[in-house]
């Protein structure tokens, strides 16, 4: 006997989903595959924004590099010597 | 001897493919930017795979997915959270403004982001030290895994395993710095993402279909003998698609150790906030988001997917539950699994994924661990800037590496699981509601967010040694300085987890302390959230 021989041992009046009974566990079943296709959504609709200023964002990454660096010399002092 | 051949061959091609990606990173590594968060500008892929494949290490794949061949698909909340705050919450909400804030106050590593933030180098410092004593546990645990893993599968001694595996990780963290970093992890990313898809089809595909499958699971507890489950069913164990019995023991540990304690605690892990400073617009993390959400689905849904079904398979070939058939011993439930119902290539395969997934999340660890000692501590303590940062972070992960494998040489048996809970729930209790206020809350203090970091440090560290049974029986101060395991034995409390504990009190005491000391200075916040 297998387990595939006991079909018919359920609760009465349980959803079943994809096999599962208990909806707890379904609910996890399920909800994770929604979880991924939140991200996979969300990812897909913003896939180009956030980057759309692109001249302000050079602008301001060449100030954020410059400004790093003189963190850097200022807290580190080492790229002093090299130049 | 072919399959020795196969075997060699898929390893040669592995090596050869990390040492290539490691020399590519070293080439492009200049500065310290470079070397701590890979000049800012990571491709979203990169950092999506990097993130995931640092994320899932071999603790997640055989130990948690082991698990659910006991607890069973109750399991998959842990994906769900996984999902959405360990991608969703983490990228949109915590990554950006993460990024952002990182950018303003010029921040290269996590414990530096928060004591940048708050204007104080105690922050710093005892962050750096939290890491840098905290993390050796995990990275030890992740590199025993990995070599007990390769010890049974290839037959090569513990030992050498142990020590081949750290020198391999050690040379391209030290060299190629976060971009070797991420760079492989994106390489055994790939890996495990095609490991674990073929992994999932396969189990549905011998037992016949998703709904075919999961109802054999459902109804598989009326089948085996209830001896084969008593115990488990003493503590609250309904079924493999059910959940256990409300506020039980088995129920405890599912729900608050596996479930939230892994779940949540995700959000501050150190390795992981740091590579939010890796890119260099929100264009960037929305992207990962895409890339990540569907790699930690198949990651941690697979685990425990195939741990849960495993019993079926086991049932229906030999007439036992999966336990029954690995000894009572669920880090092996996986193993047992792979090498009983797939081909050898594909165990070769496994194999391959298991080391991608603990080397990622290896040489994650020891960065953060370098960068730790020498950024945080040194720098900070010492105040001498004149040696170079890159420097003493190699230095750093060159200890970091010697620590986890003597501790590989002296942690007792049993003790993967046990670590990595350790580990995620004091990272919790102390970053946790500093990190969050860190990013939301512009009333929170100085005085604030200090009083919650060693609140919730020192409660979380209390509560592994003297109440949580798990860790205060493995790690045996308890006994030692009282003569009982555990203070309380009181149930639920041995079962339930620092994380529930430590991590709302940290939380309660940086909002009180926080409200009741003089608001931080306009100015500083100005700066901090310029452009948020």
């Amino acid at each position: 006997m297998t387990s595939k021989d006991y079909t018919n041992n359920l609760r009465g009046g349980d959803t079943v989903v994809l096999g599962i009974d208990d909806p707890w566990i379904w609910g996890a079943y399920i909800g994770c595959i929604l979880a991924m296709l939140l991200c996979v959504v969300y990812g897909a609709l913003n896939w180009n924004k956030g980057g759309e200023d692109e001249e302000g964002q050079i602008k301001e990454e060449m100030e954020w590099h410059k400004k790093e660096k003189k963190m850097e010399e200022k807290e580190l002092g080492i790229w002093d010597e090299e130049g | 001897m072919d399959n020795i051949l196969i075997l060699s061959i898929i390893v040669i091609i592995y090596l050869v493919l990390i040492g290539y990606v490691g020399y590519v990173a070293w080439r492009r590594t200049k500065s310290a930017d470079d070397y701590m968060v890979a000049g800012r500008e990571t491709h979203p892929v990169i950092m999506a795979l990097s993130y995931g494949a640092t994320f899932i290490s071999t603790a997640a794949i055989v130990g948690f997915g082991g698990t659910a061949g006991v607890y069973g698909m109750g399991l998959l909340w842990l994906t769900f959270l996984n999902i959405i705050v360990g991608i969703f919450i983490a990228f949109v909400l915590f990554g950006k403004r993460t990024r952002k804030i990182g950018h303003n106050i010029g921040a290269l590593t996590f414990p530096e982001f928060l004591s940048r933030r708050f204007n104080s180098k105690f922050i710093q410092y005892f962050s750096g030290a939290v890491i840098f004593l905290g993390m050796p546990l995990y990275a030890s645990v992740v590199l025993i895994g990995m070599a007990r893993f390769v010890e049974t599968t290839l037959g090569i001694d513990y030992s050498v395993a142990l020590i081949a595996m750290a020198l391999i990780v050690a040379v391209y963290v030290i060299f190629g710095g976060i971009r070797g970093v991420m760079y492989t992890d994106a390489v055994q990313g790939t890996i495990m993402f095609v490991g674990m898809v073929i992994l999932l089809g396969a189990i549905y595909w011998i037992l016949g279909g998703v709904v075919d499958a999961n109802q054999a699971l459902t109804n598989l507890v009326n089948v085996v003998p209830a001896k084969a489950t008593a115990a488990a069913t003493a503590t609250g164990f309904t079924g493999w698609t059910s959940m256990p019995a409300l506020g039980s023991p088995f129920w405890w540990t599912l729900v608050s150790t596996l479930i939230l304690g892994v779940g949540i605690g995700v959000l501050s892990q150190p390795q992981l906030a740091v590579r939010f400073m890796t890119v260099k617009s929100n264009k960037e993390l929305n992207r990962a988001v895409l890339v990540g959400g569907i790699f930690i689905f198949m990651m941690t849904g697979t685990a425990f997917i195939v741990g849960a079904l495993s019993n079926v398979y086991f049932f229906d070939t030999l007439g036992k539950t999966a336990m029954q058939v690995v000894g009572g011993n669920a880090d092996k439930i996986i193993p047992a699994f792979i090498s009983a119902a797939m081909p050898v290539w594909f165990a070769y395969l496994f194999m391959i994924t298991l080391i991608s997934a603990a080397m990622s999340t290896l040489s994650a660890q020891v960065h953060v661990q370098g960068t730790a000692l020498g950024r945080d501590i040194y720098e900070t303590v010492s105040k001498t800037k004149g040696g170079s940062s890159i420097l003493v972070a190699r230095a750093g992960i060159a200890v970091a590496v010697l620590i986890a494998v003597i501790l590989g040489f002296i942690l007792p048996a049993n003790i993967i699981a046990v670590g990595t809970a350790i580990w995620f729930s004091i990272t919790a209790a102390a970053f946790l509601s500093m990190y969050a206020f860190a990013l939301f809350w512009k009333r929170s203090t100085k005085a604030g967010v200090i009083a919650g970091l060693v609140t919730g440090t020192l409660i979380s560290i209390f509560w592994l040694v003297f109440e949580y049974k798990k860790s205060a029986e493995a790690l045996g101060i308890c006994k030692a300085l009282t003569g009982k395991a555990i203070l309380v034995t009181t149930m639920p409390w041995p079962t339930v987890d620092s994380i529930v504990i430590a991590l709302p009190i940290a939380f309660v005491v940086t909002v009180v302390v926080s409200l009741l000391t003089k608001p931080p200075a306009k100015e500083h916040l100005d700066k901090v959230f310029s452009g948020v």
